[in-house]
């Protein structure tokens, strides 16, 4: 069985190597800052007994009041999974770092929540739409648009 | 007389598809060539964008399922088992034994009608048209009339529902998945006979098109692409869901990730199917085949992932509930779409024959790419 880790070890653990990273353990979830993503997943990434290699996935919801953000990670040599949530706050054009650079699986991802949910990734090579073409108006998975028969 | 004559090239960018039958589905692909040499590559997707996460919104739990089908659509059963185990998981829904084994019996159909799928179409695209494809044809149409016998439908299936499956097997299923399961390694040993010591299959796969275990991780793939590359990472073995871990079964792997070992991965899946499946017939249980879910299901506000092995790779649910009849947010970790983020990487350096073969081998289907 896949362990999942959560709770205060692992908030131990990224709050010592990325400092002021955790908001908070919350359930199997650890929520972190969205200027510390790109931080705490290479740390994930990278650290003794957890190296999460493998980005299963990420995702986003739109709360309304804010957007969150949410990364499924998996370490494939100790079979556990992480799982982190960040807030951004904000209805605009939101800006969240871009982890391409620690996971590769994370180029198509990143542009599909660009696309859909109108979080732009910075640090990402090729931030373009992916499903949607380039100039469609607004990002459809967000709560407040409204369809062409709205 | 000798005349020196030096050839020159300059790159020539074509549009692959989105209407072109090796793209396996309205797939575009810009690639930029060098006289026959592949120099740049663009993936254009979104052609078969039909906002599915978006109408889930407004649809209620059971409803959903028949969305799930569409995505994935040659291999249902594990769309279906996947959403409907994140509903369970969110919810709280026991499922009944009996139930269990018949979506482990039907999802392993599924994989063996997937794979035949994806190995018959990489022989149609390495040229050899439509007669491979027909065997393996034949041997899926009898897995679609297994379907039909359990739920009347053949490829939008929606034969999961939260709680269990819709109905009980009828009684023929079982004599006819039985007569399936005795000829089925028959049909695969003559399938393999015909392929995989094939002199041009040889040629025009080994080593063509690598991606080696490092990168493969990385690039967050899965399912038989990952296990082509050496890495034994298999969903049902590291995080056992319904009852595999009561089953005896192996997880091919494959040495060098390159096209010929994603085809063989496949065929040695098949057969270990084959396995899961008749363990599963010697040991179900009598009993109710669907808890007490309500039609309208309302979890309490909360969020959950599920994700199953499905034949494409990790297909996952994120499903976020704030207490009404329909989710918050579903969100779909399509592996078709993730597996084709290498692309590019994969193709440089290949020609124009191979590219249709490299991007065969990962076995996409659009309606999961695109959703």
């Amino acid at each position: 069985m896949t362990r999942t880790l959560a709770g205060e070890d692992i908030v131990r653990r990224i709050d010592a190597a990325t400092p002021g990273a955790v908001i908070r353990a919350q359930g199997d979830y650890v929520h972190i800052s969205p200027e510390s993503i790109r931080e705490v997943s290479r740390f994930l990434r990278d650290a003794d007994g957890l190296e999460f290699s493998f980005l299963s996935s990420i995702t986003a919801v739109d709360y309304v009041e804010y957007f969150e953000l949410v990364y499924h990670l998996t370490s494939l040599k100790y079979n556990q999974s992480v799982a982190l949530k960040a807030r951004c706050y904000g209805r605009g054009e939101l800006v969240a770092p871009s982890v391409c650079d620690v996971w590769r699986g994370a180029d198509f991802q990143e542009r599909e929540i660009w696309d859909l949910m109108g979080i732009r990734f910075e640090g990402h090579p090729n931030m373009k739409r992916i499903l949607l073409w380039e100039g469609f108006p607004g990002h459809p998975l967000r709560k407040d648009y409204l369809g062409q028969d709205a | 007389m000798t005349t020196m004559t030096t050839t020159k090239t300059e790159p020539v960018t074509i549009n692959l598809g989105p209407q072109h039958p090796s793209t396996h589905g309205v797939f575009r692909l810009r690639v930029t060539f060098d006289g026959e040499v592949i120099v740049d590559v663009e993936p254009v997707l979104g052609y078969l964008h039909r906002g599915s996460e978006k109408l889930a919104e407004g649809r209620t739990y059971v409803q959903i399922v028949t969305l799930t089908d569409r995505m994935d659509y040659i291999a249902s059963m594990s769309n279906n088992l996947a959403y409907v185990r994140a509903v369970e998981q969110l919810a709280g829904i026991p499922v009944p034994e009996r139930a269990q084994y018949i979506r482990v019996i039907s999802a392993e159909l599924q994989r063996i009608a997937s794979h035949l799928m994806a190995t018959g179409f990489l022989l149609n695209d390495l040229g050899a048209l439509a007669t491979p494809l027909m065997y393996c044809f034949r041997e899926r149409e009898r897995i679609l009339d297994l379907f039909e016998m359990l739920c009347g439908a053949r490829i939008t299936l929606s034969y999961m529902r939260p709680g269990g499956v819709f109905q009980d097997t009828p009684d023929d299923f079982w004599t006819a998945l039985a007569t399936f399961t005795d000829d089925m390694p028959v049909y695969i040993d003559e399938l393999e006979s015909l392929i995989s010591g094939n002199e041009i299959v040889l040629t025009r796969t080994r080593e063509v098109g690598v991606l080696n275990d490092v990168d493969a991780v990385d690039y967050s793939i899965s399912g038989p692409m990952l296990r082509a590359a050496g890495v034994e990472w298999d969903l049902r073995k590291a995080h056992p869901y319904e009852i595999y871990d009561r089953l005896d079964f192996d997880i091919p792997i494959g040495a060098l990730g390159d096209t010929f070992d994603r085809y063989l991965v496949r065929i040695q899946e098949m057969r270990e199917s084959i396995r899961i499946i008749k363990q599963c017939v010697r040991d179900i249980p009598e009993g109710p085949i669907r808890s007490d879910a309500p039609f309208f299901i309302r979890p309490p506000a909360g969020d959950a992932y599920a994700a199953v092995e499905s034949p494409k790779g990790e297909l996952g649910f994120y499903l976020v509930s704030d207490g009404g009849i329909a989710p918050y947010r579903c969100h779909v970790r399509a592996p078709s779409f993730i597996n084709i983020t290498p692309l590019r990487e994969m193709l440089l350096g290949w020609k124009m024959s191979d590219l249709i073969i490299i991007f065969g081998s990962i076995d996409i289907v659009l309606g999961e790419v695109d959703r």
